[in-house]
């Protein structure tokens, strides 16, 4: 018995381990939930697929900290991501503002997708025109590829 | 030959040019936003004597690398002999920020591997290095003597970095 309340104490350490998140004061409701919010919004730098919310870098928890601490003093998202850009640069943010350099990033995979689009119309335009025109006698087209 | 056959081909080829360009790229490596401009200020004290505070303006006057470093990283004791020849034998003046570590274990490690620091900025919380845009350690500033960021390093500084990169640029050689 004792030995099983050990294992559970075990375990509940390790999963507060694996939480990463500190123990933070917030002045209410949604004061946290903005803090949450925002820390989905932003990158881990150290492991680039996760967002500051979910890393356990040690990076991370000094980001943690620093924009709880900012919130707490007053300041607004837009304040402390402009903070974090100054000195991490845009890929902090998982959304960056759309400015000329980051139109690629945010308007090149629709173009790819409407390049693609025009192709595929122009393709089926081109197969079906001969197939209408020897409709009659040529019920195998659609299998001709 | 239908010209337009080729069309497929041709994709396939600029998928393909897309991909291998990004083969062998690091993703840690980032364009740092700091490169040009002025290093930020702070005020921390000496790691090897806390009554003793540095500041950017009691660091500038002569070009130097600040290096992050911490007891707890692996891979600064792999750069940690490099930098120490350097300073050592080439007259590299070499800052630390000493990064999210507690001063005793810093000091062991200094004691166990040598200390080749002029300066070391003791930084346990890791504020100072949110300004500098530090996300991991070992990290390398070049900072001229009006304190501009030069040139950031991630990771850890091998020979050819040192000959190719940071000693070219400490020393005027190179912009």
């Amino acid at each position: 018995m004792r030995l099983r309340g050990g294992m559970f104490a075990l375990l509940l350490g390790a999963s507060a381990a694996l939480g990463a998140i500190e123990p933070l004061e917030f002045t209410d409701r949604a004061q946290e939930q903005r803090y949450q919010h925002l820390l989905r919004e932003l990158r881990c730098l150290q492991c680039q697929n996760q967002s500051l919310a979910d890393s356990d870098a040690n990076v991370a928890g000094g980001l943690r900290l620093e924009i709880h601490k900012q919130m707490r003093a007053g300041a607004s998202d837009e304040q402390i991501k402009a903070f974090l850009v100054e000195r991490y640069g845009d890929f902090v943010l998982y959304r960056p503002e759309v400015r000329r350099d980051t139109w690629l990033l945010w308007f090149g995979p629709f173009v790819i997708l409407a390049g693609g689009g025009i192709a595929l119309a122009l393709h089926l335009r081109g197969r079906r025109r001969p197939a209408a025109a020897s409709a009659t006698d040529t019920p195998r087209d659609e299998e001709d590829w | 030959m239908n010209p337009r056959a080729a069309i497929p081909l041709l994709v396939f080829a600029a998928i393909v040019l897309l991909l291998w360009s990004g083969i062998g790229k690091d993703p840690r490596v980032l364009p740092s936003v700091l490169i040009g401009r002025p290093a930020p200020q702070f005020s921390a004290p000496e790691l090897r004597d806390p009554g003793v505070q540095h500041d950017r303006a009691s660091l500038l006057g002569k070009p130097f690398l600040l290096n992050v470093f911490a007891s707890w990283c692996p891979t600064c004791r792999i750069e940690h002999p490099i930098l120490a020849r350097y300073v050592r034998e080439r007259g590299l003046r070499l800052v630390g920020l000493h990064w999210k570590d507690e001063s005793e274990d810093g000091l062991a490690w200094l004691q166990q591997y040598g200390d080749p620091y002029a300066q070391i900025l003791h930084d346990p919380s890791g504020r100072i290095g949110i300004d500098f845009g530090v996300t991991a350690a070992p990290e390398s500033f070049v900072i001229d003597a009006n304190g501009t960021i030069l040139y950031k390093h991630i990771g850890a500084l091998s020979v050819e970095d040192m000959e190719n990169t940071v000693m070219p640029l400490l020393q005027g050689r190179k912009r």
